[in-house]
C-alpha cells in the first residue's frame, strides 16, 4: 500500500461523514492545514466542526484574556471562578480543541494578525478571521492572494442575530457532477477589496439588505477607529448618519438600509449562540468543500438572519 | 434579539430534549449558550466509536457509557450554574406520560426513528405542548413546528412509504447490488443464524415445488456427523450453485433477463485443498475482534474483493460463527456493529452479485446499506440545533405567527441554502391531532380481530397500548396490571373472526381505538367488503383516512415546483429524514432538494411511487425504523404458493 490509506482507526471515526464525501475527500482533509484568528464564539463553533471533521491541522490566533463576553458564545472553555488562570483565548480552546479529535494537531500562533508576513500564510490551505477590522481583512486577505499556492480566504462574522461569511478562493477549479458526465467548473473570485468596490448601483435589485448594513457598520468602525464590535446604541446617530452619506455616494436609496436593521446592529454586538452554530456550520462545510473540491462552493459572500430565517447567498463580483 | 422579553422566555422556560445524538448534542449546546436553565433530556442510547465524528460531546473513553448522562456532564463543565437533568430511557416508557410531558414549555426532537416521533407527536398533542421537530441527513436537514390547532401536526402529512423491493427480485432476479445484500441479510443470514420458525424464502421455487420444500427444510441443518467445512461447502453448493441451477430451468423468468452463473466451490477455490476445520482455532479467541478478514489477512474494507476473496470471508465468517458464536446460533438477527455478521454478509451478497453480472462492493459500502446506515455530518447538526433553538425561542415568546420550517439544502434554491417557510395549518382530516373517524373496509366474516390489531392498530396506527371498544364493551387491551382471566379473554377474542366477537364487529359498527400512554383515541367506522385484491390490497382490508392522499396539495404546487413531484423518476429526496444512524437507504445519495424553493416538504417531493416495472409485485416492506430490521414478506402476486398469517 501507498501509504496514503486511512487507517484502521480513522476509517472507523469517520465512518458516517466517509458515507457523505466519500474517502479521497477524508485523505484530503486529513493532510489540510488550517488557520483561524479570532476565538469568538462563531469561529470556535467552525473550529469546532472541521477538527470533527479530521483536517491535518488547526492553528489558533487571539492573545486576548478570557472574559466574560469571550465567554457568552463559547462552549471550549470550562468555567472556572479565574476566568481561565490567564491564559490566552487561543490556548484554553486549544487544549479543549485537541480533546476532541486525538487525530488533528491543534496548536497555537501568538501574535497580533497584522504582524504575520505573506510567507507565514504559506503553510496553511485556509485562512479563517473573524471579528477583524476592515484593514486585517483586506490585508490578510492579499497576503494570501500573493502566494503562488492558492489559500482559502474567509472571513466570518456575527453580530447579535445576523451573519455574514466571505470567500476567495481566487481562481477555482473543480469537477462537478451532473447525471452522467462529470464536468469541469471554474469560478473567478475578487478580493473582499475588490468586492466591496463594486458601486451598489450597479448590484442586483434585491440583493440581501445586510450586505450594505455590514459595509456600513464596518466602515463607521473603521472611521471612528473602533475596535471590531466596539459600538454601541449611542453611536446609531452617527451610523445613519454615514449610512445617509455613503448611499448618496452610491445613489442607493435609504429604505435599502433600513434603521431598524442598523439599530439591531449596533445594540448588541454580542454573538447571538444559535446563529454561530448556524455560521459556524456553513463556514465548516464550505471549508471542507474546497479542500475535497467537492459539491460547488459558495460565491462569494452568505448572510443569515434569524428575523426572517434565510441563509442567503449572495455573488458579489464583476465576474 | 436580546431583549429583556427575549431573555426572561429563556430564562422561565423548562425544555425536554430527546435525542441526545448527533442533533442532540449540538442542541444541548447550544440550548446551555442561549441562556436556557433548565433542561431535561431522553435518550435509551450509549455510545459508539462511529458517534465521535459528529457527537463532539463524547469521547472515546465514554464509548459504552449512556448518552443524556454523558451529554449532560460535558455541558455543565462550561455552564455549571444550569440543571441538566438525564433520563438514560426509552422515551416510550409508560412513565414519561401525558403528565410528564404537561411540565415543559417546548418539547424539542432530534430523534432517529420514526416511531419515537409520532409517540412524541402525541403526546405533546395529548398534553397540548409545543413541538420543535428536527431531521437531517448528510448536508440536507429540516425543521419544523407543530402546535396543537395552529400548526400541522407531525402525522398530518403521510410519510413516504418505506423503501420496498418485489419477493421475486429478491428470491430470483437481482439486478442491485442491494437485493443482493437483502438476501444475504434476510434470507441467509437469518437462515443460517437466526430464528429456524421464521418463515423464510431462501430456496427459489423451481417448477416442482414440492422437491424443493421437501429438501429446504433439512438442507440447512448441521448434521451430526459433518465437520463444518463439509457443512459450509454444502450450504454454498446448495445457494449459490444448485440454487440457481433450479432457478435457471424457469425458461420463462430469463427470456429477457441475463442468465445468472451457478457458482459452485470447486470452481472458486479449486486450487485450495478442502481444509478440515480447528484452522480457525489460531485465530484470536476474543470474541469481539473475531473477524474474517482479520483470519485472511485482509485489512482495508474499502477495497472491493474478488469472487475468490469474497468465497474464503464467506468460509471464514460461517465457521466463525459455528466454532466460536455456537451459542449465539439460533436467535442472531443482523446487526451492523457485528464485524462477523458484516462479513458474512457482504461476502454473500458479492457472491450472488457475480452470479447475476452486478457489480461487486466493499465491506465499507456493503456495510452502509445493510445497516441503512445514514449519512451524518457535524455542520448539519449545528446547524439545525441552531435552527430548532430560534423556532423554540419564538414559542417561547408565543410568536408563533413567526414560526417557520425550514430545510437545510445541499444547493441553493432562489439564492437560499437555508429555506424557511410558513408551517401548514393542520391537516382538517388528520386521525392523529383531529377528530375524523377512520374508515375500515374488512371482510367481517373472515377476519380475526389479530388481523385488525396487528395490520392496523400496532402497525398503522403506530399504537404501543391499544385499547378496542365496542360501545362500552372492552374487545381487546394490553397492559402490566391486567386480570389473569381479562388477559385469557382477549387471547382468545383475538382469534376469533370480527363478526364472532362477543359483541360482534360488522358493518356499521363503529368501534374505537385508543391509546392510553399517547392518550390517541380513534373512531373507526367498520364497512363489511366480502373480496379483496390479493395484489394491491395485501392486507386483507384498507384503512381510509389515515393517509390523506395528498392530491389537491399537488395541483396546487404543481405550477411553482418546476416540475419535480409530477415527473416519474426514482430519484427521490431521502424518505425519512434521520438524526442519527440506522435509518432509511439513500439509494440516490443526497443530491436531490427541493426545486423552486416552493413550499412543501423534502418528503413530498420524493417520489413513493416505484418506478413503472415494479409496480405489479407487491412489495416487501423494509421498516428502517425497526431496531431489530426485520423484513415483513409478501408474497409476489404472480407466485402461487400463498403463505398467510391467518
Ligand atoms: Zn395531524
Amino acid at each position: 500500500m501507498n501509504g496514503e490509506e486511512l487507517t484502521e482507526q480513522e476509517t472507523a471515526l469517520y465512518d458516517r461523514q466517509i458515507r457523505v464525501w466519500g474517502v479521497d475527500a477524508q485523505r484530503r482533509l486529513s493532510k489540510s492545514h488550517v488557520f483561524v484568528s479570532g476565538l469568538k464564539g462563531t469561529a470556535v463553533e467552525f473550529c469546532k466542526n472541521i477538527v470533527l471533521a479530521g483536517v491535518g491541522s488547526l492553528t489558533l490566533n487571539d492573545d486576548n484574556p478570557v472574559t466574560e463576553e469571550a465567554l457568552a458564545a463559547n462552549f471550549l472553555i470550562p468555567f472556572d471562578d479565574n476566568m481561565g488562570g490567564g491564559g490566552s483565548l487561543a490556548e484554553l480552546c486549544c487544549d479543549s480543541l485537541k480533546d476532541f479529535n486525538p487525530m488533528v494537531h491543534v496548536s497555537v500562533e501568538k501574535g497580533d494578525l497584522s504582524s504575520f508576513d505573506v510567507n507565514f500564510f504559506e503553510k496553511f490551505d485556509v485562512v479563517v478571521i473573524s471579528c477583524c477590522s476592515l484593514a486585517a481583512k483586506k490585508s490578510v486577505n492579499e497576503k494570501c492572494r500573493k502566494l503562488s499556492k492558492r489559500v482559502a480566504f474567509y472571513t466570518v462574522d456575527c453580530r447579535d442575530s445576523c451573519g455574514e461569511i466571505f470567500v476567495d478562493l481566487q481562481k477555482y477549479v473543480y469537477a462537478k457532477k451532473k447525471t452522467d458526465e462529470t464536468v469541469e467548473c471554474q469560478l473567478q473570485y475578487p478580493s473582499f477589496e475588490e468586492a466591496i468596490a463594486i458601486p451598489w448601483r450597479s448590484l442586483p435589485k434585491r440583493i440581501s439588505k445586510l450586505y450594505f448594513a455590514m459595509r456600513v457598520v464596518e466602515r463607521f468602525e473603521e472611521v471612528e477607529r473602533r475596535k471590531p464590535g466596539e459600538i454601541s446604541i449611542e453611536d446609531l446617530p452617527n451610523v445613519l448618519k454615514l449610512r445617509n452619506e455613503l448611499c448618496l455616494a452610491h445613489s442607493l436609496s435609504e429604505s435599502q438600509i433600513p434603521d431598524s436593521l442598523l439599530e439591531r446592529l449596533v445594540v448588541s454586538t454580542k454573538e447571538f449562540p444559535p446563529v454561530s452554530a448556524i455560521l459556524g456550520g456553513i463556514l465548516g462545510q464550505e471549508v471542507i468543500k474546497a479542500i475535497s473540491g467537492k459539491g460547488d462552493p459558495l460565491k462569494n459572500f452568505f448572510f443569515f438572519d434569524s428575523v426572517d430565517g434565510k441563509g442567503l447567498i449572495e455573488d458579489i463580483s464583476t465576474s | 434579539m436580546a431583549s429583556g422579553q427575549h431573555v426572561s422566555a429563556i430564562k422561565g422556560a423548562k425544555v425536554l430534549m430527546v435525542g441526545a445524538g448527533g442533533i442532540g448534542c449540538e442542541l444541548l449546546k447550544t440550548l446551555a449558550l442561549s441562556g436556557f436553565q433548565d433542561i431535561h433530556i431522553i435518550d435509551m442510547d450509549t455510545i459508539e466509536v462511529s458517534n465521535l465524528n459528529r457527537q463532539f460531546l463524547f469521547r472515546q473513553s465514554h464509548v459504552g457509557l449512556s448518552k443524556a448522562k454523558v451529554a449532560r456532564d460535558a455541558v455543565l463543565r462550561f455552564r455549571p450554574q444550569i440543571s441538566i437533568t438525564p433520563y438514560h430511557a426509552n422515551v416510550k416508557d409508560t412513565n414519561f406520560n401525558v403528565d410528564f410531558f404537561k411540565q415543559f414549555s417546548v418539547v424539542l426532537n432530534g430523534l432517529d426513528n420514526l416511531d419515537a416521533r409520532r409517540h412524541v407527536n402525541r403526546l405533546c398533542l395529548a398534553a397540548d405542548v409545543p413541538l420543535v421537530e428536527s431531521g437531517t441527513t448528510g448536508f440536507l436537514g429540516q425543521v419544523t413546528v407543530h402546535i396543537k390547532g395552529q400548526t400541522e401536526c407531525y402525522e398530518c402529512q403521510p410519510k413516504p412509504a418505506p423503501k420496498t423491493y418485489p419477493v421475486c427480485t429478491i428470491t430470483s432476479t437481482p439486478s442491485k447490488f442491494v437485493h443482493c445484500i437483502v438476501w444475504a441479510k434476510d434470507l441467509l443470514f437469518a437462515k443460517l443464524f437466526g430464528d429456524k420458525n421464521q418463515d423464510n424464502d431462501l430456496n427459489v421455487r423451481s417448477n416442482d415445488a414440492a422437491t424443493s420444500s421437501d429438501h429446504s427444510e433439512d438442507i440447512f441443518e448441521h448434521r451430526k456427523d459433518e465437520d463444518i467445512q463439509q457443512y459450509a461447502n454444502r450450504i454454498y453448493d446448495h445457494v449459490f450453485g444448485h440454487n440457481i441451477q433450479t432457478a435457471l430451468s424457469n425458461e420463462e423468468t430469463w427470456k429477457n433477463r441475463n442468465k445468472p452463473r451457478p457458482i459452485y466451490v470447486k470452481d472458486v477455490l479449486f486450487d485450495e485443498p478442502i481444509q478440515q476445520n480447528g484452522n480457525v482455532d489460531k485465530s484470536n479467541d476474543h470474541l469481539s475482534s473475531l473477524s474474517a478478514m482479520a483470519y485472511l489477512d485482509l485489512k482495508n474494507p474499502q477495497d472491493i474483493w474478488n469472487l475468490r476473496e469474497n468465497s474464503r470471508v464467506f468460509f471464514a465468517a460461517l465457521k466463525l460463527f459455528f466454532s466460536k458464536r455456537q451459542k449465539d446460533i439460533g436467535n442472531l438477527t443482523f446487526d451492523k456493529d457485528d464485524p462477523l455478521a458484516v462479513e458474512f454478509v457482504t461476502a454473500a451478497a458479492n457472491i450472488r452479485a457475480a452470479s447475476f453480472d452486478i457489480p461487486l462492493h466493499s465491506l465499507f459500502e456493503a456495510k452502509g446499506i445493510a445497516g441503512n446506515i445514514v449519512h451524518a455530518v457535524a455542520t448539519t447538526n449545528a446547524i439545525i440545533a441552531g435552527l430548532i433553538v430560534i423556532e423554540a425561542i419564538k414559542v417561547l415568546q408565543n410568536e408563533t405567527k413567526n414560526c417557520r420550517m425550514t430545510y437545510c439544502l445541499q444547493h441553493p434554491s432562489r439564492k437560499m441554502l437555508l429555506m424557511p417557510v410558513e408551517p401548514f395549518e393542520p391537516n382538517k382530516s388528520c386521525y392523529v391531532c383531529s377528530e375524523t373517524p377512520l374508515l375500515l373496509e374488512v371482510n367481517t366474516h373472515r377476519a380475526k380481530l389479530r388481523d385488525l390489531v396487528e395490520k392496523i392498530v400496532t402497525s398503522k396506527l403506530g399504537m404501543s397500548l391499544p385499547l378496542i371498544t365496542h360501545g362500552s364493551s372492552l374487545l381487546y387491551e394490553v397492559g402490566d396490571d391486567l386480570e389473569e382471566d381479562m388477559v385469557a379473554n382477549y387471547a382468545a377474542n383475538l382469534e376469533k373472526v370480527l363478526s364472532e366477537l362477543p359483541y360482534a364487529i360488522t358493518g356499521g359498527t363503529i368501534i374505537t381505538v385508543e391509546d392510553l400512554q399517547q392518550e390517541l383515541v380513534c373512531n373507526i367506522n367498520i364497512k363489511h367488503r366480502e373480496e379483496f385484491d390479493e395484489e394491491n390490497e395485501p392486507d386483507g382490508m384498507v384503512l381510509h383516512g389515515w393517509t390523506p392522499a395528498p392530491a389537491a396539495e399537488n395541483s396546487k404546487d404543481a405550477t411553482d415546483n418546476n416540475g419535480a413531484s409530477t415527473s416519474s423518476t426514482s430519484k427521490s429526496a431521502p424518505d425519512v429524514i434521520e438524526d442519527d444512524d440506522d435509518l432509511s437507504i439513500l439509494e440516490t445519495g443526497i443530491e436531490t432538494i427541493p426545486a423552486g424553493g416552493q413550499k412543501r416538504k423534502l418528503s413530498d417531493v420524493s417520489n413513493p411511487e416505484p418506478p413503472v416495472d415494479e409496480k405489479r409485485a407487491k412489495k416487501i416492506p423494509m421498516h428502517p425504523e425497526n431496531d431489530d430490521d426485520v423484513i415483513v414478506m409478501l408474497e409476489d402476486g404472480n407466485d402461487d404458493i400463498s403463505k398467510t398469517t391467518q
